[in-house]
């Protein structure tokens, strides 16, 4: 097996019209790991996570899905690609089609493929449910006789069902209650070790996000601000936004919080430099005028901050 | 956490003055007459709020803690049917018709909803919606209500606040809209605040700032709060009591921290065990298994006995709100302190 | 706002444009002539011809359409064929009616239909809702003309309340000239009546979910000012669109009215004039009529931006 990772992003950026939406990205996601993104509104995450798929078109970068380049796929041959990418989405009850029973749902992906004949595609579909904990006769129903956790295994089942090599989940848990949550998560972390599939997953709970991701990237107004292993991330954190949006998840216990002041700057108006600079309690002047370069701290971590050059050179 | 004294002793409690109770509700129970008959939706709830105290009711969808709320505020559905004593400030208000009902609203009660655009109205400008309800309320002339309406947003952080209330919901930011929201809830002087939800559709950082408002009015002006939320870890840090609810019950109700760290209900316990935490080395999370039973299909007997791992031919028998350890639990089988 | 405004009013010389140059052409290629009819069957080709010349028909009909358009500029609309009036003094006459009828109608029209519409949403499923939607949907369904016919047999014949036909002007006293507008205008706004307490009723159910309602009765506003002012304002949107329809509909659709009633209006002018192959009158009268609906549109445009900021900034 190759030791290519399955998907690597190189200065990849989204504009629309006069909003830089994603700037400058670059990660990559070795086979059989789950990669998270975590950020507020604005960050990017979601739109990252389409880029990488192509479902929007990037303005500037490079995406290797593969070992190949996918900007370089023809739309026919792109589509075809397709089955080797899905994607979970937040929303259980808009991503399924409600006139779809369960089990057209789940045949549709290899329908579109050609992959199997009828009734292999039958059998996957049956495996699919029983994979995702759902009983067999769910497959003659509709989305609106299932909960929201429910729907969301379909939309996992239906997700494996081309057995791809990555899957992007964008905020997979966020619309569901906790005690849902946690079934669905353990889930996707079983499927994931059953199936060896590499997962992108995008989010803004940083305890779910610890505890599916293996590596992690902190995302603020379109860039990567910090990135690393879950353990340095979490323990050791470099870049003082990813420092604040740790101490800001209740369950700190209150007067421990460092408070951020102000608001997440407008997309249109990205600040000069650094673009956390505005609401960093620690900002310098250099902020302002240079923007920082990322950094490799070791161990795997690396972060963008003008105030690393001074604790790196102590 | 915040200066809230503990409960006293009983021997010291006839020295000192009773902390004022502003909302005391008991015994509330809702239901939905339909075609076949009554639906309850909730019951037999029972919990109070003290002045300058955060009570939260904590639960997942379904559980009906939301409908509690609009019970408390008087906005429930035409067709509820609502039964119970809801007290505030020591004057009865269940049995009040719904125009003296809405009357206490403002002036008396205030609420933050949960999702600030919405709940704003689109195309009136700020300014109007908070002189609106400060002229009616406290009879306030124009000027002197668009200078109180400048003061309140000065107060929860926005700045510009002239400017701002020229202008309309759509221009603001989410944790703006929030503090918006919560100046407007806070106009009239209420005694009481009720907060559905408040943070829940606010990025991390924001909800921080958002809650550390919330925090610093509540002392500053006594308040009393009802905090309706799903997400226990916020209970733990920002209220001082916490009524877990579930399939229309109170399962358990007690002090915060009393109910986030160490819960007797198995269901209270199981939330807490299926979040993610921080330091935590699982590779599994523990959750609930099962689904939460729809109104109208609630077992005889104990409502959580179908997804319990502890419960036997007794949980057939539904249990009752009993003191056990440091909270109130309805469990026959509650967990041990030390759990 | 004033930029939004400009931009609505540069659009109305597009919208003036377009159909007078269509009018302009069905008539001036369309069989008949006028001078042959102005002067009957026993003319000479001769004289024909010399008519013709003497009105300028027999030049090219771009050059035609040129001179035209050199005289709206110059407020020039040329001399009725069959009055020998200059079109500027004939029009004014016919089309003082018709703007009074369309604003009496309109303004019956938007009472009745507000008021059925917001009594209907706010007693939903009760007796006098189903009441208004049933007269709502015969209002639909009623021709005009019919229903301007039995307005005629119940109270000018049978009660004697009103008169049967005839146009007393308002400088002849407002009882007069109520008597001779009334039905008339009742029977052109019944219609369009019905079609706004349709459109105010299920407007006004949609805004009462809306959690903003829910807020300004929970700040103990009294219900007067909740429906008001808080609903009344984002609900009567839709509304405002069906009067500035229903204006121009009635401003086009006034004719069958006028003859019944004997109305001078600017319908019957019109029909009568294309009769007689008048082109210089059906011109004129087109082109009050657009110009008439531009400005009505306008009013429109600027209605929504006060009701809605949101608009003024696009």
């Amino acid at each position: 097996m190759s030791e290519d990772p399955i998907l690597s992003v190189s200065g990849l950026s989204k504009s629309f019209n006069t909003v830089q939406a994603v700037r400058d990205v670059s990660f990559s996601i070795p086979r059989g790991k789950t990669f998270g993104l975590v950020g507020e509104s604005g960050s990017g995450k979601s739109t990252t996570a389409r880029l990488v798929l192509r479902l929007v078109e990037p303005t500037k970068g490079v995406i290797r899905f593969r070992g190949r380049d996918l900007s370089s796929f023809s739309a026919r041959d792109l589509r075809a690609e397709r089955r080797h990418m899905q994607m979970i989405f937040q929303d259980p009850f808009g991503s399924l089609n409600p006139r779809m029973s369960v089990r057209d749902t789940l045949v549709e992906p290899q329908l579109v493929h050609n992959i199997g004949t009828n009734a292999e595609q039958l059998r996957t579909a049956e495996r699919l449910l029983a994979e995702v904990s759902l009983p067999r006769a769910a497959l003659d129903r509709f989305p609106h006789e299932f909960s929201g956790g429910q729907r969301q295994r379909i939309a996992i089942a239906r997700a494996l069902s081309t057995n791809p090599d990555l899957i992007v989940a964008d905020e997979p848990v966020s619309a569901l209650d906790v005690s849902v949550q946690a079934q669905v998560l353990n889930l996707m972390r079983d499927l994931q070790d059953r199936h060896g599939t590499t997962m992108l997953f995008i989010s803004h709970d940083l305890r779910v996000v610890q505890f599916m991701c293996d590596e992690i990237a902190v995302m603020y107004l379109g860039e990567i601000v910090e990135q690393g292993p879950r353990d340095r991330i979490y323990g050791a954190a470099a870049h003082p936004y990813t420092k604040a949006l740790l101490a800001s998840a209740p369950g700190k216990g209150s007067g421990q919080r460092a408070r951020l002041k102000g608001e997440i700057p407008s997309a249109h108006a990205v600040p000069s430099g650094c673009a956390f600079r505005t609401r960093c309690p620690h900002a310098i002047a250099r902020c302002a005028s240079e923007k920082p370069v990322m950094r490799d701290l070791g161990n795997g971590q690396k972060a963008a901050c003008h105030l690393l050059d001074t604790a790196l050179a102590a | 956490m915040t200066a809230h004294i503990a409960p006293m002793p009983a021997e010291y409690v006839s020295a000192l003055p009773e902390p004022k109770t502003v909302l005391d509700v008991q015994n509330l129970s809702l239901s939905f007459r339909n075609a076949e008959g009554l639906l309850p939706i909730v019951t037999d709830v029972s919990f109070s709020i003290a002045a300058g105290e955060a009570v939260a009711l904590v639960g997942e969808s379904g559980c009906g803690k939301s409908i509690t709320a609009s019970a408390v505020m008087g906005i429930a559905p035409e067709n509820a049917e609502i039964g119970g004593t809801i007290t505030l400030n020591g004057n009865v208000i269940s049995g009040l018709p719904p125009k003296e009902r809405r009357k206490l609203c403002g002036r008396h009660m205030g609420f933050i909803f949960q999702e600030p655009m919405t709940a704003l109205h689109p195309t009136l400008s700020i300014g109007r919606q908070m002189t609106d309800t400060l002229k009616h309320n406290l009879g306030l002339g124009n000027s002197a209500a668009t200078d109180r309406a400048a003061e309140l947003l000065d107060r929860v952080g926005i700045p510009r606040a002239r400017d701002i209330l020229k202008g309309y919901v759509h221009e603001l930011s989410g944790g703006m809209r929030q503090r918006v929201m919560i100046a407007l809830a806070i106009s009239c002087g209420p005694s009481l605040i009720i907060a559905d939800e408040p943070t829940t559709a606010l990025d991390v950082t924001i909800q921080a700032q958002v809650l550390d408002l919330l925090e610093d009015m509540r002392r500053e002006m006594n308040l009393a709060m009802l905090f309706i939320t799903h997400d226990l870890e916020v209970v733990g840090d920002f209220c001082d009591r916490a009524v877990v609810m579930y399939a229309g019950d109170v399962v358990e109700r007690g002090r915060s921290e009393d109910v986030v760290r160490a819960p007797a209900h198995p269901y209270a316990r199981g939330l807490i065990d299926a979040v993610p935490a921080h330091d935590d080395g699982r590779t599994r999370l523990t959750p609930i298994l099962g689904t939460v039973p729809p109104v109208g299909q609630w077992p005889e007997g104990c409502r959580f006995a179908p997804r319990c791992n502890r419960a036997d031919e007794q949980c057939r028998t539904r249990p009752q709100l009993g003191h056990v350890g440091k909270t109130d639990v309805r469990c026959w089988h509650p967990l041990e302190a030390s759990a | 706002m004033l930029r939004y405004l400009g931009k609505r009013f540069l659009l109305i010389l597009p919208t003036i444009f377009v159909p007078l140059l269509l009018v302009f052409l069905l008539l001036r290629l369309s069989p008949g002539d006028p001078a042959g009819m102005m002067l009957g069957d026993q003319a000479t080709p001769e004289q024909i011809a010399a008519l013709r010349a003497q009105l300028g028909l027999d030049q090219p009909i771009w050059v035609q359409f040129g001179i035209w358009l050199k005289g709206i500029v110059t407020l020039d609309l040329g001399n009725s064929i069959f009055f020998r009036e200059p079109v500027m003094q004939v029009i004014p006459r016919y089309a003082g009616v018709t703007i009074l009828l369309t604003l009496v109608a309109l303004t019956l029209a938007i009472l009745i239909g507000v008021t059925m519409g917001l009594l209907s949403a706010m007693n939903r499923n009760k007796p006098i809702d189903r009441g208004v939607v049933t007269t709502a949907v015969l209002g639909i369904s009623l021709p005009e003309f019919w229903f301007a016919l039995l307005l005629i047999f119940v109270f000018s014949v049978t009660l004697r309340w009103f008169p049967v036909a005839g146009y007393n002007p308002p400088d002849a006293g407002i009882i007069a000239f109520g008597a001779t507008i009334f039905l008339p205008a009742l029977a052109l706004g019944v219609r369009q009546s019905a079609l706004m307490t349709r459109m105010m009723r299920s407007s006004m159910l949609d805004v009462l979910n809306e959690p903003y309602i829910t807020t300004a009765r929970a700040q103990g506003l009294p219900e007067t000012t909740v429906i008001g002012r808080y609903a009344m304002r984002t609900a009567a949107m839709p509304v405002v669109t069906v009067a500035g329809l229903a204006a121009g509909y009635m401003l086009g659709g006034a004719v069958a009215i006028e003859i019944i009633f004997a109305l001078p209006g600017l319908g019957r002018m019109l029909v009568e004039a294309v009769g007689r192959r008048d082109y210089p009158l059906v011109e004129g009268g087109v082109l009050t009529i657009s110009l008439v609906l531009a400005v009505l549109n306008l009013l429109i445009d600027l209605i929504y931006a006060l009701l809605d900021p949101r608009i003024r900034y696009q």
